[in-house]
């Protein structure tokens, strides 16, 4: 069956003599939406996400920019300071950087590197899990079972496991001598201990993703550097790597975002201390902003449009690597 | 097929391998083991100082009855399923449809849309937070479940229009030109074409949501107060100021806060791990 548009183009060629079966069928009259469908429909598609998009994500970035140059206490009138905030948090002009800045932006980028260790960790595991024996695949759910548990309960957990009376870890220690040591009231040591914690969950989950790419290595190629004598290491980095490289890609993506999203383990497990010491962006930005020590929403928005910049350079980084393979695939 | 299977290596191998594996399995897990055993001992064990050793007597259904029947717990967990299936739903629907419209239309701006859905996806939640507490207070949703529910639908959109888009790709378009040859509406292309070959894409999504929004603690702390609203990550810190230092009933209710997830990925665990790779590791 042709579709009316079809039909009234063939219609409108104009012919030497009169069709022998007239056309009883009226010129079909078509709504504007229906002249305009393919071009309308993706919008309208598109429409609810977008407004849910915008509301809640693309305009209250510029908002906190807005903010970041006031100063607010979340009720009354914001008062315009321009930079006042910005110079204090890190020091421009005559002042010191802030101190809490400073210890947090250091703990950022401690998070940072320490917690792209789950990347080799996790393939690690990975490539000791990828075999076919009885019951792996209970092995291989057991092991990512960290992940899927809230980050509360992980940093719950953790907490208790570092205790220095009652818990597991110094329990362990005592039996081959060392003292009780505890982690998470050392200023020097909690923020480890934090990421430490962290690394458990993070692991489990580059695991998956290594697990899962393994499964599509081919075997072929495998095997013909095997008959090339590539073993070992040689065979992992020649190899089998080049091949895992979505799936280090996306480790690599959801591991940075991690490092720098980590909240819920702080809070949780020192709530920023001993003595402020753990304390990272996005923490203290929470603590500054929204907690009893005051409601200091324009310093705060400082804090996060920082973090936010920080995170930007990633963000480009990971478009500008999706974009290049878009371009690639089609 | 890399290592190399264990089945090619000597039987020492094999048999030491096989052997190797709980014990790992014990060491990785051991926090977790740990708390399993603290929630099932009598509080006379912590006050004896047995922390490590057999429980004295098993205090089990004692312990995780207290959890259901002396606390909030329950109704934590009621308003975290509230919170949570909602934005599911929401979530996935609205990411369906953004995804067809990007999957399938060609049109200026396509590419640019999508980025700034990815994009938005990564930025940090305290850049947010600010704002988006604002608009909740100003929209009388403040400590509420509806106010928690919306932000969630609208951040997690782009996670899962990402993912909806690149499933959608991968389809083949030539069903959706043959269905346009034929006349068929393009609301109905979606409906009857395209959805029903989305439902691993919309299985994956609405596990990796569950558990995203089920284990979500910033948000539920900015937007909600108190139980009227708060699900059972920010409840659980209430809870053990009511029990502190009683660590038999913090494991119990730590447990069963972290239970519902763990339920949904043993359940679905093919399609929990379709979604996680974000559809890119096939």
């Amino acid at each position: 069956m042709l579709r009316p548009a079809v039909r009234s183009q063939i219609k409108g060629i104009p012919m030497a003599t009169a069709p022998i079966v007239p056309d009883r069928h009226p010129p079909v009259q078509r709504g504007w939406y229906k002249r305009n469908e393919i071009r309308l429909t993706p919008w309208l598609f598109l429409a609810p996400a977008m407004l849910f998009f915008a509301v809640y994500v693309i305009v209250p970035i510029g908002q906190s920019v807005w903010i970041s140059f006031h100063e607010w206490d979340g009720l009354g009138e914001a008062t315009w300071v321009g930079t006042a905030n910005y110079d204090r948090l890190l020091g421009l002009g005559d002042q010191n950087m802030d101190r809490k800045f400073e210890t947090s932006f250091w703990n950022n980028i401690r998070w940072l590197i320490l917690y792209l260790l789950a990347i080799p960790m996790g393939l690690f595991i990975a490539l000791f899990l990828n075999q076919t024996v009885t019951g792996i695949r209970v092995y291989k759910s057991l092991f990512f079972f960290p992940f899927v548990i809230s980050q509360v309960v992980v940093g719950l957990v953790f907490s208790w496991f570092y205790l220095p009376r009652e818990g597991l870890l110094n329990a362990i220690l005592g039996l081959v001598g060392a003292g009780p040591i505890n982690i998470l009231g050392d200023p020097d040591m909690a923020t480890y201990g934090i990421i430490a914690a962290g690394l458990w969950p993070q692991t489990a989950y580059c695991m998956i993703l290594y697990l899962t790419g393994l499964n599509s290595v081919d075997p072929e190629q495998v095997e013909a550097a095997r008959l090339d004598g590539a073993k070992g290491w040689r065979m992992l980095w020649y190899v089998v790597l080049p091949q895992l490289k979505p799936a280090t890609f996306i480790a690599f993506v959801v591991t940075i975002i991690g490092a720098l999203r980590s909240f819920d383990l702080i809070s949780i497990m020192t709530n920023g201390g001993p003595f402020g010491s753990t304390r990272v962006l996005s923490f203290f930005m929470f603590e500054e902003s929204l907690s009893e020590f005051g409601f200091r929403m324009g310093y705060g928005a400082a804090i996060a449009v920082v973090l936010f910049i920080i995170m930007l350079f990633f963000i480009a980084y990971f478009l500008w690597s999706m974009w290049r393979d878009e371009k690639e695939g089609r | 097929m890399f290592p190399t299977p264990i089945a090619k290596r000597s039987r020492t191998a094999q048999v030491s391998y096989q052997a190797f594996l709980p014990f790992a399995l014990i060491l990785w897990l051991l926090p977790l083991i740990a708390v399993a055993l603290f929630s099932i001992k009598p509080e006379a064990d912590f006050a004896n100082g047995n922390y490590w050793g057999w429980p004295s007597s098993f205090e089990g259904f004692n312990n995780y009855g207290r959890v259901f029947f002396e606390s909030n717990m329950p109704r934590y967990l009621f308003n975290s399923l509230l919170i949570t299936i909602p934005t599911m739903i929401g979530a996935v629907a609205l990411s369906a449809m953004a995804g067809f419209a990007l999957g399938v239309y060609r049109f200026r701006g396509n590419l640019l849309l999508f980025f700034i859905f990815i994009a938005g996806n990564f930025v940090p939640f305290q850049i947010l937070m600010v704002p988006v507490r604002d608009l909740t207070i100003n929209l009388g949703l403040y400590d509420t479940i509806m106010g928690l529910v919306l932000f969630h639908v609208a951040f997690q959109t782009g996670f899962c229009t990402l993912f909806m888009r690149n499933f959608i790709r991968a389809l083949p378009y030539s069903l959706v030109e043959a269905a346009r040859v034929e006349g068929v509406a393009e609301w109905r292309i979606f409906w009857y074409v395209v959805l029903p070959l989305m439902k691993p894409a919309l299985a994956a999504l609405a596990v990796l949501i569950f558990t995203f929004i089920w284990n979500d603690y910033f948000w539920a702390v900015v937007l909600t107060q108190g139980p009227g609203a708060q699900p059972v990550t920010a409840g659980i810190t209430e809870f053990n100021s009511q029990f502190r230092a009683a660590y038999h009933l913090m494991s119990a209710g730590s447990i069963v806060a972290a239970l519902p997830p763990v339920a949904m990925f043993f359940l679905m665990q093919k399609h929990f791990i379709a979604g996680l790779t974000l559809g890119a590791v096939k």
